[in-house]
């Protein structure tokens, strides 16, 4: 093996200072905060007394921690498989169009409204004495308002509204890369039009459905303000209970305890997926889409 | 014989204004080695498009085996094809692409293992089963799609350009394996190609095609030697194409008149009426070249007298551009044969005797 001239030990570390900077400042120095954190006793009016102790980890152990999370597993699931399911044949049908510029543009222009007030145009959509209720009273449809928000069926479709754009984007660019001739490949070797889909396009696209699973299931499972504002007792997530222990228990270091715990879900979740996948991802069917390389950059990012 | 015969009856196809197939009617025998040779954008690929069923023909209908197969989907017609750019699966490996047809089929694992294997040394790769086609040559990867459409034992296998991509040797190899591979195994070929000298050299028939039309069906011989228009004269091989007015008739013996130039006798199997425009061809190869005029002009000979133009030597042959006094200008080729042959040369600006028989000259179109 040569050596490239000028990648001695010493230059090497210079040019990768900035990304060291960058990543000790805003991600390794803050989670060792947490970590530390949550092996501290808490303040009185939130903060740390530093006086170690686990019982934060107790804490956790109870059943009420227990059932956020399988309910925060749930909806992570249920959502994302949505998300997916509608995804794919968006990004295909986008790859497929005539029409590409158009339809990118219609899926970014949601992002130029604020999060958090397209969160409310769905209260206005599906409120009590919302747009839809209007609608199906004035038409005779129901005979008096119907509840749909808050419950955990409507946390799941605005969780799948806000990640669509998210899961179509890597999955329209890698689908984009597809050559659709090998469609009619399969079919003219008698593969039916679901067969040659399954057996051609999925795996081939293996790269870009991983990449859209993560950029949609970690920030689901981290999700917080959808849950809050559409959401009822039932669809209390983590990320709900990070927030309250932190601003109502004001228990920091239990708040801590949790955001570890998703971390370190989300964290190995990932790495097993990316070595089952490790063909698709890293690049070794040839035009795979690149890893996503840091995949903790999203984690524990609660909305 | 194995393999199905293929009926195009009256095809048309039309993509926004354009028609890319209008009325295209093509009969292929069984078994036959069938040619569709055109320019670039004439309609060949549409038309296997629409034999294999990924494209709907507008009007007319393709039978095989005098069944109409036109409202069938791909996967149900018993034809495979070889795609231009080979097509292969690129997350399956070798052996994998050529099984897929036998894996739909659910074939029990013992036979997928035989077949593929017998496939794979029909065309010489059972070493490279477990690669993945992006560890394959141009020539090898063709050779994986021919083994897996014909797995399949298709009664018709369609090939699209099937060599375009490969460097003009190996092309020439490639050319000698599948035609003796469609020896072995019988079935209907239809090749699709823009190159005259691929489909002469292992066609049964061949059709040409321009501008969405068949111009010609006929075996390499008919079209390269009687040429139905003129289109086809200049697509295929080299060749003199002129226009003459009919002078006077007898028997199949026409005389020419051409323009500022003289009489031309020429041959028409249905001479047209005397005083008809026409175009007329001779082959560069079919003219003797000489610097002495010939003698005894015999009947049906055509003796023309000019001046070499631009020799051209090319090794086993040389080509001239002859100009004669009326400023008509004559391919000429020559071979280069053994020593009795070969007279003295011939050079640049040199006074030269042109000769052809009217046998071998003949009426292409008649224009009014
Ligand atoms: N899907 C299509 N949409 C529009 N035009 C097409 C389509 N397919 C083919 N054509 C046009 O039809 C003509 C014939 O194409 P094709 O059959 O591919 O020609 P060839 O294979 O002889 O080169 C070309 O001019 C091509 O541009
Ligand atoms: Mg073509």
């Amino acid at each position: 093996m040569k050596r490239v001239p000028g990648s001695s030990g010493a230059q090497g570390g210079l040019y990768a200072a900035p990304s060291i900077f960058w990543l000790s400042v805003f991600f390794l120095a803050p989670l060792a905060i947490i970590v530390a954190y949550s092996f501290l006793t808490p303040g009185a009016r939130g903060g740390v007394e530093w006086t170690p102790t686990l019982d934060a980890y107790r804490a956790i152990a109870n059943p009420t921690f227990a059932k956020v999370t399988l309910n925060t597993i749930l909806v992570a699931i249920g959502a994302t498989a949505i998300t997916l399911l509608i995804a794919v044949p968006c990004g295909y049908y986008m790859a497929r169009s005539e029409r590409q510029t158009l339809l990118l543009m219609l899926i970014m222009i949601p992002f130029w409204t604020n999060f958090l007030i397209r969160i409310y145009a769905w209260i206005a959509i599906l409120g009590n004495e919302g747009f839809l209720n209007d609608i199906l009273l004035a038409t005779g449809l129901a005979k008096q308002s119907v509840r749909f928000l808050y419950n955990r069926g409507a946390v799941m479709l605005v969780l799948v509204y806000t990640y669509l754009p998210y899961a179509i984007l890597p999955l329209y660019s890698t689908i984009d890369k597809f050559d659709f001739s090998l469609l009619e490949a399969a079919r003219d070797l008698g593969a039916s039009k679901l067969g040659a889909i399954n057996k051609v396009l999925l795996p081939n696209i293996k790269g870009g459905i991983l990449t859209a699973f993560l950029f949609t299931f970690i920030p689901i499972f981290g999700a917080y303000a959808v849950p809050l504002l559409v959401g009822g007792t039932e669809s209390y997530m983590l990320g709900n209970l990070i927030a309250d222990e932190l601003t109502k228990s004001r228990d920091w270091p239990l708040a801590s305890a949790i955001s570890l715990v998703i971390t370190l879900v989300t964290t190995i979740g990932v790495l097993l997926l990316l070595r089952a996948n490790g063909n698709a991802v890293l690049g070794g069917s040839g035009d795979g889409e690149p890893a996503v390389s840091e995949p903790a950059a999203a984690i524990g990012g609660s909305r | 014989m194995k393999g199905s015969d293929v009926v195009i009856e009256h095809v048309r196809k039309s993509f926004g204004d354009f028609k890319a197939l209008d009325d295209v009617s093509v009969g292929i025998r069984k078994g036959e080695f069938f040619s569709l040779l055109g320019p670039s954008g004439c309609g060949k690929t549409t038309l296997l498009r629409i034999i294999a069923g990924f494209e709907s023909p507008e009007g007319g209908a393709v039978l095989l085996d005098g069944r109409d197969v036109s409202p069938l989907p791909p996967d149900a017609r018993h034809v495979n094809t070889v795609f231009q750019n080979y097509a292969l699966f690129p997350h399956l490996s070798v052996f994998e692409n050529v099984a897929f047809s036998l894996r739909l089929k659910k074939a029990p694992e013992s036979e997928i293992k035989a077949k593929v294997a017998e496939y794979l040394q029909l065309v010489e790769l059972q070493a490279h089963a477990h690669k993945k086609p992006s560890q394959l040559s141009g020539g090898q990867k063709q050779r994986v799609a021919i083994a897996r459409a014909l797995i399949n034992e298709p009664s018709v296998l369609l090939l699209d350009e099937p060599l375009s991509a490969l460097d003009a040797k190996l092309r020439q190899h490639m050319l000698i394996e599948l035609d003796s591979i469609h020896d072995k195994i019988g079935i209907t070929f239809i090749y699709v190609t823009h190159d005259q000298q691929e489909a002469l050299s292992v066609s049964d028939r061949i059709a040409v095609m321009n501008a969405g039309e068949v111009l010609q069906i006929g075996t390499p011989q008919e079209i390269y030697e009687s040429p139905a228009t003129d289109f086809v004269a200049k697509f295929i091989g080299e060749t003199n194409l002129y226009e003459a007015d009919v002078a006077s008739v007898s028997g199949e013996t026409v005389d020419l008149s051409v323009d500022g130039f003289g009489t031309v006798k020429v041959t028409a199997t249905e001479p047209p009426p005397v005083g008809s425009r026409v175009s007329w061809t001779i082959r560069p190869e079919k003219v003797r070249i000489g610097l002495e005029e010939p003698k005894s002009a015999r009947n049906g000979i055509n003796a023309i007298a000019g001046v070499v133009d631009e020799p051209i030597y090319s090794g086993f042959q040389s080509k001239f551009y002859v100009r004669t006094p009326s400023g008509l200008v004559l391919k000429v080729i020559k071979q280069h044969a053994d020593w009795s042959d070969d007279g003295p040369e011939i050079a640049w600006k040199d006074s030269v005797w042109l000769s052809f028989s009217a046998e071998d000259a003949y009426i292409v179109e008649v224009k009014r």
